[in-house]
């Protein structure tokens, strides 16, 4: 269930050199791409007025970044994901725990969960624009239905991974319930939750710029359709690239995190890999 | 209960007329048929039987983990139902049975926390306690660092820190070498020596058992009763190579590795 995680822990030890070719490897073909985006519209083989050359993005992405405007949209955009990011992990996580720990209470809710989880959360956006407007609340809404299962579905499951002989031991030392949910149920399940956070924060970036995209509360998503209706197409352009970088930044940051906490976790499974 | 109290010298556990059912999904188990047995407090009871035969099973009905379906465990003259005090089971899998995410010295110190034993004996306890085991140099170590005979010793220190009056080991050391598995059971006859606690310790080593009992159960095949209860009249001190040496520690390995072929054998039956 953890493999990619024990991939991760056992290609590290042997990927000195290797990632660094990897390194390498990247970066040419990041500046490839990019050669190929000036020269493309500069040869005439796509419009420029779709598609500006490269240089023109960066030119306008650097306008953009001049003014104190840009740096309030990229704010409200990271305020919105980090909220809604924040109110799932933190319902998530809870109610996790609390279904998950009780037998009957997972038997009672695993049909409705099971229905209420495949609901795309797009499909919410008339419901939240009945409820908030364009509010920023509309898109929070969206942020918060999406991350919430990927960190329910996942604080689930960990808490189903406790092991066996733990819980006895944990049981034969009279360990109070809620002992043994800090000292074992949690430190269990975190794994999970890391992987939780891990998807759960790219999620919420997703949907918190469709939902300022196709609302139109305040963020880097509005000002992607308010560009291309101005006819701006490379500022339009530069937004789509700092979506991106959010991104890029959203999944480095969770990867840097889940290293941190869980380096028992990834040790353990090496270990455990290499003994018979 | 009072009939069978009357009756002896101090017995601390008793293990009276157990079995137990196994019951999943419509098909039934018989694991025990009826075990009948008391443990005086004190004492060092080796459990041998064969594999199988449901040795696990009755340790996890003596630390109330399990529930008998019918018969009773008391000790101290209380009926087991749910783990009891001042009791400490060592499993087999003591990989499993330590806490990854903490380091030996909260591994050891985590049911002292829960028993509410004050921080500076705490301390003392746990220091005693990796000192005993020889593993005072690595508290700060985490479990998947060791060596597994080394993870065993955390796992016998947690069980002495937590001092509890019996001690349930079950095949403690199956899965260490010849040579660890010497060291640890002459750590364990030690720490019992001097501990005075009560130990029921469950093997399949017909050897090990002989070695450190005071007495030996011999268990049938499942569905299980007591075939045979064999004291065990060694002097009180042991040393691997003397002890093993003896012509009295020769006949009881006989005697027993007879049981436990029979046992087998009415299994095949
Ligand atoms: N939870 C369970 N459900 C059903 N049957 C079980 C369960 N646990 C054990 N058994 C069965 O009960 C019997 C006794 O199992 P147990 O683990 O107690 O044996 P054991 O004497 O400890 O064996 P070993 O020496 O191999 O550890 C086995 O036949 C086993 O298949
Ligand atoms: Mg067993």
């Amino acid at each position: 269930m953890t493999l990619p995680l024990a991939q991760r822990g056992s290609t590290r030890l042997r990927a000195g050199s290797a990632r660094r070719r990897v390194a390498i490897r990247g970066l040419t073909g990041t500046l490839l791409f990019v050669l190929i985006l000036e020269a493309v519209p500069r040869l005439g083989l796509v419009n420029p007025a779709y598609l500006p050359p490269f240089s023109e993005i960066m030119v306008a992405l650097g306008a953009q970044a001049a003014t104190p405007a840009f740096w309030t949209l990229l704010g409200q955009t990271v305020f919105g994901w980090f909220t809604g990011l924040i109110i799932a992990l933190v319902a998530g996580i809870a109610l996790g725990m609390f279904i998950g720990s009780l037998k009957w209470v997972r038997e009672a809710t695993h049909s409705t969960i099971e229905f209420l989880r495949p609901i795309p959360s797009v499909a919410l956006i008339p419901l939240a624009v009945i409820l908030f407007g364009t509010d920023m609340r509309s898109t929070l809404l969206l942020v918060v239905y999406a991350t919430f299962w990927q960190v329910l579905i996942q604080v689930l499951s960990g808490v189903q991974d406790v092991d066996p002989i733990a819980r006895e031991t944990a049981r034969s030392y009279r360990f109070r319930p809620l002992t043994q949910l800090r000292s074992l149920v949690w430190p269990t399940a975190l794994p999970y939750v890391m992987t939780g956070v891990r998807l759960g924060a790219s999620v919420a970036l997703i949907l918190e710029i469709t939902g300022e995209l196709v609302i139109g509360s305040p963020g880097i998503g509005k000002q992607i359709v308010l560009s291309q209706t101005a006819g701006q197409v490379a500022t339009m352009y530069a937004f789509v690239i700092v979506a991106g970088m959010l991104g890029v930044a959203v999944n480095l940051g969770t990867r840097l995190l889940e290293r941190r906490v869980l380096r028992w976790h990834t040790s353990i499974r090496r270990d455990q890999e290499g003994s018979p | 209960m009072n009939t069978t109290r009357s009756e002896g010298d101090a017995s601390l556990l008793e293990v009276q007329h157990v079995r137990k059912v196994y019951s999943s999904g419509g098909t039934e188990f018989e694991a025990i048929r009826d075990l009948d047995f008391r443990v005086s407090d004190g004492e060092f009871l080796c459990i041998v039987g064969p594999s199988g035969a449901g040795k696990t099973t009755l340790l996890r009905c003596i630390g109330g983990l399990l529930d008998v379906t019918s018969g009773s465990v008391s000790l101290a003259g209380a009926r087991v139902t749910s783990p009891p005090e001042g009791m400490a089971i060592v499993f087999q899998e003591y990989g499993r049975s330590l806490f990854p995410w903490l380091t030996v010295r909260q591994n050891v110190e985590l049911p002292l926390r829960e028993k509410k034993v004050p921080a500076t004996r705490r301390a003392e306890l746990v220091s005693d306690a990796l000192e005993a085991v020889g593993l005072a140099h690595v508290p700060d170590s985490y479990p998947w660092q060791l060596s597994g005979g080394m993870q065993q010793r955390v796992a016998i220190a947690r069980a002495v820190a937590y001092q509890p009056r019996i001690l349930l080991m079950d095949e403690p050391f199956a899965a260490v070498d010849a040579q660890t598995r010497a060291e640890l059971e002459d750590l364990v006859f030690s720490l019992w020596k001097s501990l005075q606690v009560t130990v029921v310790f469950v093997t399949h080593d017909i050897d090990e058992a002989i070695y450190l009992g005071q007495r030996v159960l011999v268990l049938s095949n499942s569905p299980t009763s007591v075939l045979e209860d064999v004291p065990i009249p060694l002097p009180k001190a042991r040393d691997q190579l003397r002890t093993r040496s003896l012509p009295e520690f020769n006949e009881l390995r006989q005697k027993i590795h007879r049981l436990v072929q029979t046992a087998k054998r009415t299994m095949i039956t």
